[in-house]
C-alpha cells in the first residue's frame, strides 16, 4: 500500500510515493539522492545517520520515511550556505582535523548544530555528553572535541 | 536490515487508535518514538501486520502536577521533555536523575515515556524508576479504562499486563512523602549503553531519623524490574548506619536474578548490585540530610 509523502528537505519540498516500510535514511539516500546521510548500523547505535527532524537531532534509520510527511528535515547537505562554502562547524572540523575517513562526520555535524544553538558555550564535559551517541573509529574523539570548542569560540 | 512489509495508519485521535486496536489486537503494533521498535523491525526481530503511528496524538504529551502533589505524565511525552521538565526536576528527582542515562540525546528526542514502559525491557531505566516510585499506569481500550500498579504492570521480558486491545495513555507518580530521599545509580561500560546493573533507591525517614519505608529496585537483574522488598524491609525502624546499609546490600543478593552477558558474569553483576546498593542508600540518606538542613 504506497503512501504519498510530502516533506521539506533542506528547504525544498518533495512529493514521492513510498512504501511504509522505507526507512527515512534510505528515502533520503535512494529516493532523493542525498547520500550525505550515512548509514552505519541501522539500529540506532552509531549515529552516522543523524538528521534534523523539525530542528531536532534524530536517527533517520529509526524513523520511517512516512513519518517525514508534513515535517521538515535537514541533512548535512543543508548546512552550508552554498556549494563552495563550509558551515562554520564544518570549517572548524576541517581546521582541527576533526575527521579522518569522514564516514561519521555528517552524523556528528547534525548532532552538534542544534547542540551549539541551545548551548553556545559548552564545557568539554557537555560536548562529550552531546556526542556520546556518535561513534568515530578514526579520531579518538579528541580532535572532534577541539573542533567543537573552536566553533563555539568563533561564534 | 530492513523492516518486513506492513500496513501503516496514522490515527488522528485516541478514539480512532483504540477502535483500530480493538479490531486488530496483537496484529497491530503502536509506533510511538520507535527507538526500540524500529530497530527490532530492522533486524526483523519484530514484525507486524499493521503499524499504528500514534505520533499525531499530541494531546498525550504533557507533564502536569495535580492538587495532591502527584505528577501526571502523558504516555507520548518525549524522554527529552522529561529530562528537562522543571516539575519533574523538583518533584520527581529520581526520574530526573535517571533520564540522562537513557541512551543518547538523539534517541531521547524521539523516545517516549509510554513507549519505553510498554516495551518493558528489564534492562531499561524507566520501568525500574516507575516501579520504585509506585507509579500507576492508565490503560485504555474501547471496553474500559483501568489503572495498573507498576508492580503488576511488568510481567517479564518485554511483557506487560496490557491486553491486546489496550493502550497505555498516562502514568501517575504519587507525591513523595516528606523526609524522602531518592537515588539512581547504574554502571555501564560506556555512557548510554544498557547498564550492566543499576538500582533505584527510595527511602523515607520518620521524624526521629529512622527508616519508615524503603524501596530498592534493580535493572538488568531479572526478567522484569527486580524489587528487593525483603531486604528493604530490614531497613524499617533502623537508622541508615554504615552497618545497616552494608547488611542490606548483602541481603538483596537473594532477591535478584541477573542472567549475565558477554560483558559481565553473573557473579560480577551481583557484585555490582551490592556496591551500587551501598552507594544508592548512602546517597538517598545524604539527600534527606540536605533537605532537612535546608528546611530547618
Amino acid at each position: 500500500m504506497p503512501f504519498t509523502l510530502t516533506t521539506t528537505v533542506n528547504g525544498k519540498s518533495y512529493t514521492r510515493p513510498v512504501e511504509p516500510r522505507l526507512l527515512l535514511s534510505d528515502f533520503l539516500r535512494h529516493e532523493l539522492g542525498l547520500s550525505g546521510t550515512h548509514v552505519g548500523c541501522e539500529h540506532g547505535v552509531c549515529g552516522a545517520c543523524t538528521i534534523l527532524y523539525d530542528g531536532q537531532a534524530a536517527r533517520s534509520c529509526l524513523m520511517l520515511a512516512v513519518q517525514a510527511n508534513g515535517h521538515e528535515i535537514t541533512t548535512v547537505e543543508g548546512l552550508a550556505a552554498s556549494p563552495t562554502e563550509l558551515h562554520p562547524l564544518q570549517q572548524a572540523f576541517h581546521e582541527a582535523h576533526g575527521l579522518q575517513c569522514g564516514f561519521c562526520t555528517p552524523g556528528f555535524l547534525m548532532t552538534l548544530v542544534p547542540f551549539l544553538q541551545e548551548n553556545p558555550h559548552p564545557t568539554e564535559a557537555e560536548i562529550r555528553e552531546a556526542i556520546s551517541g556518535n561513534l568515530c573509529r578514526c579520531t579518538g574523539y579528541q580532535h572532534i572535541v577541539e573542533a567543537v570548542k573552536a566553533a563555539a569560540n568563533n561564534q | 536490515m530492513k523492516p518486513a512489509v506492513f500496513d501503516y495508519l496514522l490515527p488522528a485521535s485516541l478514539d480512532e487508535t483504540l477502535t483500530l486496536k480493538a479490531q486488530h489486537g496483537d496484529d497491530a503494533k503502536l509506533l510511538a518514538g520507535g527507538q526500540s521498535l524500529i530497530a527490532a523491525m530492522n533486524f526483523r526481530l519484530a514484525q507486524t501486520a499493521l503499524l499504528l503511528d500514534i505520533n499525531a496524538l499530541t494531546a498525550l504529551a504533557y507533564v502536569r502536577r495535580a492538587e495532591d502533589g502527584s505528577l501526571h505524565l502523558g504516555a507520548l511525552t518525549r524522554q527529552r521533555q522529561l529530562e528537562r521538565d522543571p516539575l519533574i526536576a523538583q518533584y520527581a528527582p529520581l526520574l530526573h536523575e535517571a533520564m540522562p542515562h537513557i541512551a543518547h540525546p538523539q534517541i531521547r528526542n524521539r523516545g517516549t515515556l509510554g513507549g519505553s514502559l510498554a516495551h518493558a525491557d528489564p534492562a531499561a531505566e524507566l520501568p525500574v524508576i516507575t516501579t520504585a516510585l509506585n507509579a500507576r499506569f492508565k490503560a485504555q481500550s474501547t471496553r474500559r479504562e483501568r489503572w495498573i500498579d507498576a508492580a503488576d504492570f511488568f510481567q517479564g521480558f518485554f511483557t506487560t499486563a496490557l491486553a491486546p486491545d489496550e493502550m497505555l495513555t498516562e502514568v501517575v507518580l504519587p507525591a513523595l512523602p516528606p523526609r524522602t530521599g531518592t537515588a539512581f545509580i547504574e554502571f555501564a561500560r560506556r555512557r548510554g549503553d544498557y547498564a550492566l546493573m543499576g538500582v533505584a533507591a527510595v527511602v523515607t525517614l520518620d521524624a526521629q531519623g529512622l527508616c519508615e519505608q524503603a524501596r530498592l529496585v534493580y535493572l538488568n537483574a531479572g526478567a522484569a524490574p527486580m524489587s528487593a522488598a525483603r531486604a528493604a524491609e530490614q531497613l524499617r525502624g533502623q537508622a541508615l548506619s554504615a552497618e545497616t546499609i552494608n547488611a542490606v546490600s548483602h541481603a538483596i543478593d537473594q532477591e535478584i536474578d541477573p542472567a549475565g552477558n558477554v560483558h559481565a558474569t553473573i557473579a560480577y553483576q551481583r557484585h555490582l548490585a551490592q556496591v551500587l546498593t551501598k552507594r544508592a542508600l548512602a546517597k538517598a540518606k545524604a539527600v534527606i540530610s540536605e533537605q532537612l538542613s535546608v528546611t530547618s
